[in-house]
């Protein structure tokens, strides 16, 4: 019997300890690769462990239609409505579109039909500058640069706006279009634009007609990702777009987006474990909702509709 | 006779200014395809610059505001209420532990991850599961990743407000973006240099350690570095996790509590005096000085070791 068992083995050599030590390796390679998956568990199960507190006590149906945000006043006139928030996100995520999405498209195709190789090379760089500023000194821009200016224009618009805060969003946003529908663009094949070319197209022509066609999926897939970064953009809409939640829809007043909310609320004392408290992760879980949407609607789009050469 | 080819001499003469007439017209056609095609590259270069022309305010505005305010006293003293006073030594060591912090987590952490990915993962559920992860996470807004940072390290496993906190919520928010750059770069490397090594005897750990990763670590340090200098700048998260803004002393270990830049910047532009203003422009400076220099030093990487 034992005298098999050696025959069985016999070339079968004994693991080194090396060798055995090595098959630890993947071990501790997945467990960092399920890190990631355990940060997205982490965010779920944070959110829906403080949101659930804060419906215990604030009826969800009130929470979605109540046009009044009072969540850091005093107890007896707290409202719970996200509505003006919810339009204050909408309103600067639609005035940074207004700005962003022309001048993202415009520098794309320059970048992409247009611009010679050299200058490519000096353009490129100084947009990734512009995408690596901090949020912060965007802010800082805004309050003492941008919101001066424009009342200059606007002499009764107040000193926190939406307007503002929508322009320097929307410049925030401005590379991150710029250089993913560029990407879009340059990947079509060579080919097609010479076709059009030797038809006797001009560059717009080609640009228009030709390439933005094809390379759609991807361009308004840049679209939603950058919407969906203004939606969850935090500190330079709380700098100056102000802190008054607001149901008018005025881009010349102070209103207050979900991000600035949260901003507000966290660096006011209030305890851990009371309502508005819980407020925070309501609104917190309502952006992550929004933003994983956008974001999952434009992986979509880029997959559903891309062209095939 | 003569009548029939005076008709024809007509209809050709006919023919030809009707020829002529169509050449003109394609002709102002052509002109005009031209010039909408001019202008439109002259919209769209002006589309270009406005990124650029922004950028260039933005800095002229923020030094010529600033740095007059960016002495040897402003980096050695501590936040004050008076702005003659105050200084961002705090906030610059707060910035420098949570980027101690942060540096080694994310590249272990990333590195590890990207190497199982492209080096050991089958293709299966496990990590189709993990890449969509990592792309979803690397959309969600840096405030939730602060929420989690507030729920899961400063209060489950007690934390408190410290810069622990802080720098563990920095390295699960920047994760993503090394572990995308670090698959880049493994991925570049050429199959034959594995074969190579293998075929010699190395093991899969040996190659990976000795072949894969050396070539691989210019373009991993890329990434971790500008990664890194994005958490630098973040603001939001640690304001969730509860940086202080009014500290007048520098961490001494990682359980202390904490300050950043950013944080002792939107402090400064919080408030309503002019001077403040001016501090927060000099913050400014001194953050976008560290940011550029790892900027530089990212460029510089990529260019000395590109093959």
């Amino acid at each position: 019997m034992s005298q098999l068992a050696e025959k069985k083995n016999f070339f079968r050599k004994e693991k080194t300890w090396r060798e055995k030590m090595e098959a630890l390796i993947p071990g501790f390679l997945l467990l960092c690769g399920l890190l990631s998956v355990l940060t997205t568990v982490g965010i779920v199960f944070t959110l829906i462990k403080e949101t659930a507190s804060f419906f215990a006590e604030v009826p969800f149906v009130d929470f979605i239609t109540g046009t009044k945000w009072t969540a850091l006043f005093s107890e007896d006139q707290r409202e719970f409505g996200i509505l003006p928030l919810l339009i204050g996100s909408l309103q600067i995520t639609l005035g940074a579109a207004v700005v962003a999405v022309p001048l993202g498209i415009g520098s794309a195709i320059y970048l992409s039909e247009y611009a010679p190789e050299r200058i490519r090379r000096v353009i490129k760089p100084v947009l990734e500058v512009l995408a690596g500023i901090p949020t912060i000194v965007f802010g800082y821009f805004g309050v003492t640069f941008v919101t001066p200016l424009l009342r200059d224009f606007f002499p009764d618009m107040d000193f926190f706006n939406a307007l503002s805060a929508s322009i320097v969003v929307g410049i925030m946003i401005l590379p991150m279009i710029a250089s993913l529908s560029e990407d879009a663009m340059r990947s079509v094949p060579r080919n097609i634009r010479e076709a059009a070319y030797g038809l006797g197209s001009t560059r717009l022509e080609v640009s228009l007609k030709v390439v933005l066609p094809a390379a759609l999926s991807g361009i308004v897939a840049s679209f939603v990702l950058a919407l969906s970064r203004a939606v969850g953009e935090t500190m330079a809409v709380t700098i100056i777009a102000g802190s008054t939640p607001s149901m008018s829809f005025s881009y010349l007043e102070s209103i207050q987006t979900m991000t600035a909310f949260m901003v507000q609320a966290s660096t006011g004392d209030i305890s851990y474990h009371s309502l508005p408290y819980y407020s925070i992760y309501a609104v917190g879980a309502t952006l992550f909702v929004i933003t994983l949407t956008m974001n999952l609607l434009a992986l979509y789009i880029s997959r559903r509709y891309k062209e095939e050469y | 006779m003569a009548a029939e080819e005076l008709m024809s001499k007509h209809k050709t003469a006919l023919n030809h200014e009707r020829a002529f007439d169509e050449e003109r017209k394609i002709a102002s056609r052509v002109k005009q395809r031209r010039g909408r095609n001019r202008l439109a590259h002259g919209l769209f270069f002006l589309a270009t610059l406005v990124g650029v022309l922004v950028l260039a305010v933005l800095l002229f505005d923020i030094f010529q505001r600033g740095w007059s305010y960016v002495t040897a006293d402003f980096m050695n003293n501590f936040a004050s209420r008076f702005p003659s006073r105050a200084g961002i030594k705090g906030a610059l060591w707060g910035s420098i532990w949570l980027i101690a912090i942060t540096a080694p987590l994310t590249f272990i952490i990333g590195v590890g991850a990207a190497i199982y990915l492209e080096e050991y993962a089958k293709k299966g559920w496990i990590s189709t599961l993990i890449q969509v992860n990592i792309s979803n996470l690397a959309g969600v807004p840096s405030i939730v990743f602060g929420m989690l940072g507030l729920t899961i390290f400063v209060q489950i496993l007690a934390l408190k407000k410290s810069v622990l906190a802080g720098g563990l919520t920095l390295t699960l928010l920047i994760l993503p973006v090394v572990i995308v750059a670090a698959r880049e770069a493994i991925a570049s490397v050429p199959n034959s240099l594995r074969h190579a090594s293998l075929a010699m005897g190395a093991t899969r750990w040996q190659t990976i350690q000795k072949v894969v990763l050396p070539y691989a670590l210019p373009g991993i340090m890329t990434g971790t570095i500008l990664a890194l200098s994005r958490a630098i700048g973040e603001t939001a998260p640690l304001i969730m996790v509860g940086a202080a803004t009014f500290l007048a002393f520098t961490p001494g270990s990682v359980f202390d509590e904490f300050s950043a830049l950013p944080i002792q910047i939107y402090n400064w532009v919080a408030q309503p005096k002019e001077e403040f203003s001016n501090l927060a422009a000099a913050g400014i400076i001194v953050l976008l000085v560290i940011l550029l220099t790892m900027n530089g030093l990212a460029i510089f990487l990529r260019n000395k070791f590109q093959r």
